[in-house]
């Protein structure tokens, strides 16, 4: 027995909402039936101002269609069930950890301390433990990058607590 | 033709272009596509000749240097390389890397310069053509390319419609475009303006690849040794020049077609190249027309995937979307009027296609021992720049730390897309054609006064219409077809 049919064996013993089929086919329609709801309360325009259709129309469309398909594909996925994707490693979680501290640490203290911290916290969790190196990623590389941007493309980045120490 | 390209300026852009494409090709995760989003806000100190000959020699150059690292590592530098891999990394392992990278190489160029000069015969009739197109016909045309994208591209085609359904849907944020209303935007200002594509483009390409090189930290390389590039024998010659010339064609019109060219048109091109040969049972084993047939294929699609986006606005691949967004921000419309009023323009472009080809044929022959070791450079260290590079990047472009957050959001989103088969190329087409295919759809409801029936009546469209049935169809027969 090869490893894809072993693989799918291993998929279809589960019960059907761990199964991965079932999980992309909910996330699907979940979201698609929000966003459909939501059409419902854009403005409409005035009969006498409407170009061929209500701006809604399109969306709406767009969304049953997104709901259609996705329902043909889990249909599809009981005859033909996927194979079972490998468990996700630490450093993969480590790293969304590290975006959800860029978003904060961007929006409340620095974009360039952000990035400096998710790039330290990204190398060394991915196995890098020079310093050297840490603070080549870390340091010398957003600074080249921020003194590049900067300088040559004339960008202004936005304030925060390292990054006002050299505009003011 | 030429003229435009004689100045220092543009052949620095040129140089500095093939060198740093080949540099992306090399880098496995990284590409042409990626690369290019990247540097398109570079672009804007640039001047509009400058911004697209940069982006093109990018999408020549780092189209062949996939090639490199599929041949000494067999991993695929650019999933258009994937192909080159099959026979490249044998061959090597033979002790031939030379001779693998010279087929690579030779094959390479001429399919490069066969495509660019299909565009330059090729783009102006189609162009011409579409001086009868009105709005209905664009949009049946429009519906045509993204049927195409979900047939001929890569995995499911169900899955592949409903990302670039997933695309357009995202087109639709913001303002609509003809009454004002607000869509999709829940009060959220920046918002209004819709979501940019360079947010989206850099998440779904480099932050989701970045995502999936953290689950491959265990991964170790292998590089094979190599010694030089050596130009292939007048025997490799004889036996390949049929398959080149043959690749050469097919990549070229899997190009002009909107998918994902440069992967199909390989595998396509090794696959027509196994059914002709003398000795098919060498495909797998080292086969040097294995080589030749993937990687003319690959390079012949550059140029075609050029045609549909200059003469028609529409792209051929993910990264003549990426070149047709720099044309747009550089206030240049693509389409017949851009053939008829800045002709020195295009033959600027098609210059510099052309010299990008040659380039990369003389970097990658003399510097390919040079770009291999670029692949040495760990993961840990080239990733968390890269990020920073992005976040720059993406932030540049409208000064908004929104589309940071939307890129890191389409970074994850376009990760478990990856991880559950939906390719992300059509979600970026699906962005691109999404103001075209719903504005030509109002537009062409208001002239049938809202009868919808009457597109059938509009001949091309429904030529469109009835090639769209087919590309939906194609793939249900194929699987049939295999079933059976």
């Amino acid at each position: 027995m090869n490893n894809v049919q072993k693989k799918k064996r291993a998929n279809k013993s589960l019960p059907f909402f761990f199964k991965d089929e079932f999980k992309v086919f909910f996330v699907i329609i979940f979201f698609s039936t929000i966003l459909l709801i939501s059409t419902f309360t854009f403005d409409k325009v005035p009969p006498i101002l409407n170009r061929g259709i209500q701006p809604a129309t399109f969306p709406k469309g767009l969304l049953v269609l997104i709901m259609f398909l996705t329902t043909i594909i889990y249909y599809l996925s009981f005859k033909n069930p996927w194979k079972k994707e490998k468990k996700l490693p630490k450093p993969f979680f480590l790293t969304i950890l590290s975006f959800i501290l860029f978003v904060i640490i961007s929006k409340t203290l620095d974009f360039f301390l952000a990035i400096s911290v998710l790039s330290i916290f990204v190398s060394y969790n991915w196995g890098e433990k020079r310093v050297f190196y840490l603070l080549l990623v870390g340091i010398i590389f957003p600074l080249v990058v921020f003194i590049f941007f900067e300088m040559i493309l004339g960008l202004r980045f936005p304030p925060g607590i390292i990054t006002n120490l050299y505009y003011y | 033709m030429m003229a435009p390209l004689f100045s220092s300026k543009l052949l620095i852009v040129l140089l500095f272009g093939t060198l740093f494409g080949l540099i992306l090709g090399v880098l496995p995760g990284l590409g042409p596509t990626t690369g290019g989003a990247l540097i398109l806000p570079f672009t804007m100190t640039l001047d509009p000749l400058s911004a697209i000959v940069l982006l093109t020699s990018i999408y020549c150059a780092g189209t062949y240097g996939g090639a490199i690292t599929a041949v000494l590592i067999n991993t695929p530098g650019t999933p258009a390389a994937a192909a080159t891999c099959l026979d490249g990394y044998p061959l090597a392992q033979k002790g031939e890397a030379g001779r693998a990278l010279g087929m690579a190489t030779v094959s390479s160029t001429v399919g490069g310069i066969f495509s660019v000069i299909v565009l330059v015969f090729f783009a102006p009739v189609l162009a011409k053509l579409a001086y009868e197109f009105g709005q209905p016909e664009y949009f049946a045309l429009a519906i045509f390319g993204l049927t195409m994208l979900a047939s001929i591209g890569e995995g499911s085609p169900i899955k592949n419609l409903i990302a670039g359904a997933f695309g357009i849907l995202i087109s639709t944020i913001g303002k609509d475009f003809m009454t004002s209303i607000d869509r999709f935007t829940y009060g959220i200002n920046e918002l209004s303006v819709g979501i940019g594509f360079i947010p989206v483009v850099v998440g779904l390409f480099a932050i989701s690849e970045m995502l999936t090189q953290s689950t491959l930290l265990d991964q170790v390389f292998k590089r094979v040794a190599l010694k030089a590039v050596k130009l292939p024998s007048l025997d490799d010659y004889k036996k390949t020049w049929k398959t080149i010339l043959r690749s050469s064609g097919i990549g070229s019109f899997i190009g002009v077609l909107p998918a994902e060219g440069g992967t199909v048109a390989s595998l396509i091109g090794y696959s027509e190249a196994k059914r002709f040969s003398k000795e098919p049972e060498e495909f797998g084993k080292g086969s040097i027309e294995g080589i030749a047939g993937a990687e003319a294929a690959n390079n012949a699609a550059t140029g075609g995937a050029m045609v549909p986006t200059l003469a028609l606005g529409i792209p051929g691949s993910a990264t003549t979307a990426v070149i047709l967004t720099g044309l747009i921000i550089h206030g240049v419309r693509p389409g017949p009027d851009l053939f008829r009023e800045q002709p020195d323009f295009l033959y600027g472009i098609f210059g510099a296609m052309l010299i990008a080809n040659v380039l990369f044929f003389i970097f990658g022959f003399f510097g390919a021992k040079l770009f291999a070791r670029i692949t040495l450079v760990p993961n840990k260290i080239l990733w968390p720049m890269i990020f920073a590079v992005s976040v720059c990047g993406t932030y540049s472009l409208s000064q908004s730390i929104i589309d940071v957050w939307i890129m890191l959001f389409f970074g994850v989103l376009g990760f478990f897309m990856r991880r559950f088969g939906f390719s992300v190329v059509p979600v970026i087409i699906g962005l691109i054609l999404g103001e075209l295919v719903e504005g030509t759809l109002r537009q062409s409801l208001v002239i049938f006064d809202g009868n919808w029936l009457m597109f059938l009546t509009r001949p091309i469209a429904l030529t469109f219409f009835i090639l769209s049935f087919i590309a939906l169809a194609f793939p249900l027969l194929r699987s049939k077809k295999q079933k059976n």
